[in-house]
């Protein structure tokens, strides 16, 4: 028993091996690797359409991949929906936010939850005693996880009355109620300005340490990167061309090439 | 305590009101057959809400999974309860038709329930307007199929429910159709709220807002639409057994595209995703075309022009997205809507 739960505490997270994604002629991922420990910040990094988003999705099982294997905590995901693939674990935000915005904020996190709701249509019928304690339990948990977030106040309120950098505040929360141990963050910082972004930093170190999740996050902000992440793996049509620390990363000469280009001269 | 169950003692007491006048017979045939489609109007328009307004989907056959309903009851209670020419002579004691009776019609319900799988596995990989397509097809396919189900009457239609209905009156008598019709609208109001106010339910709305975001947040879509279709049509079919037994005869042409129509203009009035709405569309619409009675055949060239001129001025419809208790927050002391 104890010997399991040893095992699962450090086997990986997530394991990707020689994932390869084929749009028609368009090989958006090719022979892509990762191992992640739990406990783990890691950042990916690319040119605009180098495949970042589609190595997410393929994780959050909204594409099946043409080749190779995604395991989530030691699980295979091949052939599994999204919603089994965050029954597992995994949880994930949008490159453009995609709250329900004619939802209350309340009511968002309570949906979020729907993975683990143990009753079904007939007991929300019936309104029996196990929908009732399960119902309250979730609005409690709603309501707790909206507190540690300091969005107690706009429960009520419906998402698109809120300002930009709180949505994207909800929608990690909204990830976060699912008690996931990967969460997956599409450029958390796309359209935030620059005290926006200095608080999401802190929010993300924050959420790190609080919520005992691993964080692998994609983004253009390079500072930020630079700030948060212990590693960082860079791609590029598709293909790896490096990974490290940040240090490495910011000196790589592949790198460098792939974002500016090669010298003319 | 009192203010508590105050909707429960309103709705007694209009259901003993309404038994009391339909006994006395202090309401005229005309008025009282009003005030029971009244009351299937609401259920189909509240059933077809969860679909086009609650989920977003458009489906416009929802008169074919009424017939479904309608003749799976009807035919149930002929069979079992009557001397019939096709079926021959009552299988079961018609004294037992007056316990049987609800059941018949949840039978009905339950086969129109399963007829909705016609629409709802299309709707996994298909949505918008190739669903809206689809829902159209079944609409066609149902109505076909009776069509040319001689035993049933074909397109002749079927009959002989009214003695189903006699013999309940035999036994013990009340007027047993309000009050049946009355039961069966609050339930379906009351099962819809329910539903849709659970978090559970609530997935519909996650569904129609952002599918995708709804997948990804650990939404069963497919589970989910398939309860909802299977919900509003099971509903729609209920509406549907209550209808036939009400007028006592159906024929496939009375669920054709015009009746999911007009269902579709309540919905519509009423206002999206809006129970108290649905209901409120439902009598007015149902009172309107009764007034409307003496202009006949023209009737049907007023009743679209006010779609027309809804849609041009009021196109969230006459609550829109809202419940009554967002409109008059003091009903909240006596009712929680959602």
């Amino acid at each position: 028993m104890t010997e399991t739960v040893k095992n699962r505490e450090s086997a990986p997270v997530l394991e990707i091996r020689n994932l390869t994604q084929q749009f028609g002629g368009l090989r958006a991922v090719s022979d892509f690797n990762v191992c992640m420990k739990p406990g783990g910040l890691i950042g990916l990094i690319g040119p605009n359409g180098a495949g970042k988003t589609t190595v997410f999705n393929l994780v959050s099982g909204f594409y099946q991949p043409t080749s190779g294997a995604i395991l989530v905590n030691g699980v295979d995901t091949a052939g599994m929906k999204p919603h089994q693939v965050t029954g597992l674990g995994v949880a994930r935000t949008f490159q453009n936010i995609r709250l329900w915005n004619d939802m209350s904020v309340l009511d968002n996190i309570r949906v979020a939850q729907h993975g683990k709701l143990q009753y079904g249509f007939f007991h929300a019928i019936a309104r029996s005693a196990h929908y009732q304690t399960r119902e309250s339990q979730i609005e409690q948990e709603a309501r707790e996880l909206l507190e540690v977030f300091d969005l107690q106040d706009f429960a009520d309120e419906y998402p698109k009355n809120l300002a930009y950098g709180t949505q994207r505040k909800l929608e990690i929360a909204r990830a976060l109620s699912s008690k996931p141990s990967l969460l997956l963050l599409d450029e958390p910082a796309a359209g935030l300005n620059s005290s926006d972004i200095r608080e999401l930093i802190r929010l993300v170190r924050w959420i790190h340490g609080h919520f005992d999740v691993t964080i692998w996050m994609i983004e253009h902000h390079m500072d930020v990167m630079m700030e948060l992440c212990t590693h960082i793996k860079v791609i590029d049509f598709g293909e790896t061309i490096a990974e490290g620390i940040p240090e490495e990363i910011r000196n790589h000469p592949a790198v460098i090439t792939a974002y500016l280009g090669d010298e003319i001269i | 305590m009192l203010r508590r169950y105050s909707i429960q003692l309103i709705l007694i007491a209009c259901g003993g009101l309404l038994t009391y006048v339909a006994y006395e017979e202090l309401l005229s045939l005309y008025t009282l057959s009003v005030l029971m489609f009244m009351g299937v109007n609401i259920i189909l328009s509240s059933s077809l809400n969860l679909v086009n307004g609650n989920m977003g989907e458009f489906s416009c056959g929802h008169a074919g999974f009424m017939c479904v309903g309608a003749y799976v009851s009807s035919v149930l209670g002929v069979w079992l309860f009557t001397k019939d020419k096709v079926f021959g002579v009552p299988l079961l004691d018609p004294e037992w038709a007056i316990y049987a009776f609800p059941f018949i019609i949840l039978v009905g319900g339950v086969a129109a329930a399963f007829a909705g799988l016609l629409v709802a596995i299309p709707s996994y990989k298909t949505r918008g307007d190739y669903l809206a397509i689809i829902t159209i097809a079944a609409n066609y396919i149902v109505i076909s199929a009776i069509e040319n189900l001689g035993v049933i009457g074909g397109s002749r239609g079927f009959m002989g429910m009214k003695q189903v209905i006699s013999a309940m009156e035999d036994v013990v008598y009340l007027p047993w159709m309000p009050i049946w019709v009355f039961v069966f609208t609050i339930f379906c109001v009351w099962a819809i709220r329910r539903y849709v106010s659970s978090t559970f339910g609530k997935g519909v709305n996650a569904i129609c807002q952002d599918e995708v975001a709804a997948e990804i947040m650990s939404v069963n879509t497919n589970k989910i639409k398939t309860v909802t279709f299977m919900v509003s049509s099971g509903l729609a079919g209920i509406g549907g057994g209550l209808f036939a037994y009400i007028i006592g005869y159906v024929n496939p042409g009375s669920f054709n595209i015009l009746k999911s129509t007009e269902v579709m203009v309540m919905v519509y009035l009423g206002g999206m995703a809006s129970l108290s709405g649905s209901v409120l569309s439902a009598i007015l619409f149902t009172l309107l075309l009764e007034a409307l009675r003496p202009l006949q055949i023209i009737k049907w060239i007023v009743v679209p022009l006010l779609l027309i001129i809804v849609m041009q001025f009021r196109p969230e419809g006459i609550m829109g997205n809202r419940e009554l208790s967002d409109i008059f927050p003091w009903l909240k002391r006596f009712y929680r809507f959602k």
